[in-house]
């Protein structure tokens, strides 16, 4: 049992908290000093993009883009670990780009499910920064992600055509591509992949609630094509295993993500209520906030044990649904507590649309939801606690 | 990063798992694991055979009969122990003073009590706290005074855990009123409870139960060489083994012990619509809590939180806060079970099962955790001021 980074991972983690904090500028523009975020600074989000064009050349130049990609296909074929690394240092900086849903998820799905032409074509493009993906899976009222799609993939003459609903399809508004999940005339789950600008594919974008963006994507009789050919059917068995256990990457990134950032919410907490002077007196001498900042690192503490114990489950290929859960629980409601009282013991400020602890309040809160929120992951785990007596790391209770 | 067992660290657990469960007799083993306090017996008998198979004080230097067991092997040593049932070593003796012997005491003081403490021959209990002084411990007021080769002992201490069974106390006396901080004049010192002018008293707690102690201390001679260290440096090895105690007063074990009866209870409770594990507010309250409960295990593993080069970690005082807290919530969800049958405690041929009888009662002594080994409050303001730098 080991948990700590090794020489490399650390050596990543240095490397791109670095490039990230030169690339702040301006010191508060990451929210250290002060809440302001100065439009100079250079990780300041272009307003179409809703992230930076540049920091996201500059991640594909240190191979943060393609981390988890095989070398073969562009990437430093890297594993979960350097994938927490580095997501954990995104969430740390307050970063916008979409790391996850525009190069990790619908990445490994195309690395698992595509095929060589596929793979080789896309992956090294996405790991560049030249090409931006997106995951069209989720429709309306779907809800847990682990439901049938109603999008159909019909095979016609001289294709696969898609028709169907996607909404929301996060980092959608800007995707060349988009991997999407449909239902096959046999009745099971394939992939396909969907060029952004295609006849029958009509995008509608909209800002999402932590300011970023997405979209809602509309297929009317759209040109697909299938990730790794609608003939093999095992393929198309597949899908659902694919999708599932990119997700479960997916997730373990989020959850990294938020570890980062509460951290960082934390950090900007104590860094307030020490410079912070009211009543003739710092912050930090009133009891009540210190207690409460110490509340919050034991949740900051418990949330960051279970993304390790995620993130290493899949290192080991030994994930399940229910560790999955475990820990999008545990992260959830690390979020739920930390992030609102980092904002409420900003005060006022900490409401403003300026304060960097409130920007990460409205992703945090997004994170949580993509985690599922307060009852999805409560509700898997609560229908198998008859499974198993004793609740143990090492699963011989696995769901 | 691994956070699975290794082959070896493995086989370790299921030795461990199958010696308890095969030495350990089983009825004390059953006592432990329905919720109910080990007797005296049991706790001397347990850690007698464990002291035999050289795993009473593992996690002392190989010197005074230890194996100096990694942190991962303290912890499956402690979390097999509470699966199986069986009383711990006697915390005082093995977590608290046998560490500071070790760490502060001269050689001829390690060497005539580590033995004897390391084997259970003599029963400690701990003497720190007054009535005037709890979380502001250093305010303490129990005096020694120097009187040729004694310290002559007055004053009172409380909240003394099983000192009715107690052979000797260790404790800090006051040995410089005239200090200016109120902490560089307390010195460490070991006394025989049996000494003349000792008086022990019980205090009741409000489930009924006898475990904690007030002792009066009246003109007490102590041989000076009970003195622990140097005089007036108490202070500092008081720090070392309170971050001890924080660290050590683990519960996971037992927490998931309660978790799975919860299960079987609510199992066996029957509700119009099947049984109480079928609720969904029940079932979702019982997977919180067992996740809870992994949280904290990991973060446990994850973060060594006893003391170590002389001082506390800081970290003990996160594991203390959240497990006491854990403890109290699974108390609850137990009481919550037993509903109305929870409401009889003692009472011969009554129908409540004798789980739904313990449960009300464990709820009030579970009051207990956030307040004993630093209260919660005490914990929060280490945790702002030594790591969040408040």
């Amino acid at each position: 049992m080991d948990f700590e980074l090794t020489p490399e991972q650390s050596l990543l983690r240095q490397t791109v908290r670095e490039a990230l904090d030169s690339d702040a500028g301006k010191a508060g523009s990451r929210g250290g000093g002060g809440p302001q975020e100065t439009a100079a600074s250079g990780g300041a989000p272009d307003e179409e993009l809703g992230f930076s064009r540049r920091r996201w050349r500059d991640l594909a130049e240190l191979g943060a883009l393609g981390l988890a990609f095989s070398e073969a296909e562009g990437g430093q074929g890297a594993g979960p670990v350097e994938v927490m690394v580095l997501a954990e240092e995104l969430g740390r900086a307050g970063a916008h780009e979409p790391f996850v849903e525009a190069a990790l998820l619908p990445g490994l799905l195309l690395a698992r499910a595509g095929n060589e032409e596929q793979r080789t074509g896309v992956l090294p493009e996405i790991a560049t920064g030249t090409r931006l993906l997106a995951f069209a899976h989720a429709e309306p009222g779907s809800g847990h992600w682990q439901r049938r799609p109603d999008t159909r993939a019909i095979p016609e003459e001289h294709g696969w055509v898609l028709a169907g609903l996607k909404n929301p399809v996060l980092a959608g508004h800007c995707a060349d591509d988009f991997v999407v999940s449909a239902t096959v005339p046999d009745g099971n789950v394939a992939l396909f992949l969907v060029d952004a600008g295609a006849a029958g594919v009509r995008r509608t974008r909209y800002a999402t609630v932590d300011r970023r963006y997405g979209a809602q994507l509309e297929f009317a009789a759209a040109p697909a094509e299938p990730l790794a050919g609608p003939h093999e059917t095992a393929d198309h068995q597949n899908a659902v295993g694919v999708i599932q256990w990119a997700f479960w990457c997916a997730q373990a990134a989020w959850c990294a993500e938020a570890v980062g950032a509460l951290s960082h919410m934390l950090d900007t907490t104590c860094e307030y209520l020490r410079a912070r002077k009211q009543f003739g007196t710092p912050l930090a001498k009133f009891q009540a906030l210190t207690h409460r900042a110490a509340d919050m690192y034991v949740s900051l503490e418990l949330a960051r044990s279970m993304s390790c114990y995620l993130t290493a489950a899949l290192a080991d290929e030994a994930a399940t649904e229910s560790i999955v859960a475990r820990a999008a629980l545990q992260i959830g409601r690390a979020i739920r507590h930390i992030a609102p009282e980092a904002v409420q013991l900003h005060g006022a400020i900490g409401v403003t649309a300026e304060s960097a602890v409130a920007r990460q309040l409205a992703r945090m809160t997004v994170l949580d939801r993509l985690l599922g929120g307060n009852f999805d992951k409560l509700r898997i785990l609560a229908e198998h606690i008859g499974d198993y007596e004793l609740v143990e790391l090492q699963p011989a209770n696995t769901v | 990063m691994k956070v699975t067992l290794s082959a070896s660290e493995a086989a370790f657990r299921e030795e461990l798992r199958n010696f308890y469960r095969r030495e350990i007799p089983v009825d004390i083993r059953e006592r432990v694991l329905a919720g109910q306090a080990p007797t005296k017996k049991d706790v001397v008998t347990a850690h007698k055979i464990l002291h035999a198979a050289g795993l009473a004080v593992p996690q002392w230097p190989k010197r005074w009969g230890g194996r100096e067991f990694t942190a991962l092997q303290q912890h499956i040593w402690l979390d097999e122990m509470q699966l199986a049932g069986v009383p711990e070593p006697l915390f005082f003796n093995v977590q608290m003073l046998g560490p500071v012997l070790i760490n502060f005491a001269s050689e001829s003081l390690a060497r005539r009590f580590l033995p004897a403490t390391a084997a259970l021959d003599i029963w400690w209990c701990q003497g720190f706290s007054e009535p005037e002084a709890g979380s502001d411990l250093a305010s303490l007021r129990t005096r020694a005074v120097r009187e040729g080769d004694h310290y002559v002992v007055d004053g009172q201490k409380t909240w003394t855990t099983l000192a009715q069974h107690a052979d000797w106390i260790f404790t800090l006396v006051r040995t410089d009123p005239t200090a200016l901080k109120r902490q560089a004049g307390i010195s460490f010192l070991l006394i025989d409870l049996n000494s003349p002018g000792v008086t022990r008293r019980p205090i009741e707690l409000i489930d009924g139960s006898h475990e904690v102690n007030e002792i009066f201390f009246d003109e007490v001679r102590v041989p000076a060489e009970n003195l622990v260290g140097q005089e007036n440096q108490g202070w500092k090895y008081a720090k070392f083994l309170l971050g001890n105690e924080r660290a050590g007063i683990g519960s996971v074990g037992r927490g998931k012990v309660q978790l799975a009866r919860a299960k079987q209870y609510a199992a066996q409770s029957r509700t119009p619509a099947g049984t109480l594990l079928d609720d969904p507010l029940v079932s979702a309250r019982i997977a919180e809590l067992e996740n809870d409960l992994l949280a904290l295990e990991l973060t446990q593993l994850r973060v060594v939180a006893g003391s170590s080069e002389g001082k506390a970690n800081p970290a003990s005082s996160v594991v203390k806060l959240r497990g006491s807290q854990l403890q109290q919530q699974i108390s609850e969800l137990i009481w919550d079970i037993a509903g109305p049958e929870g409401l009889p405690v003692g009472g011969v041929g009554v129908a409540s099962p004798q789980w739904a009888r313990l449960a009300g009662t464990h709820y009030l002594n579970t009051r207990k955790t956030t307040v004993y080994g630093g209260s919660s409050e005490v914990q929060r303001s280490i945790i702002a001021s030594t790591i969040l730098g408040l």
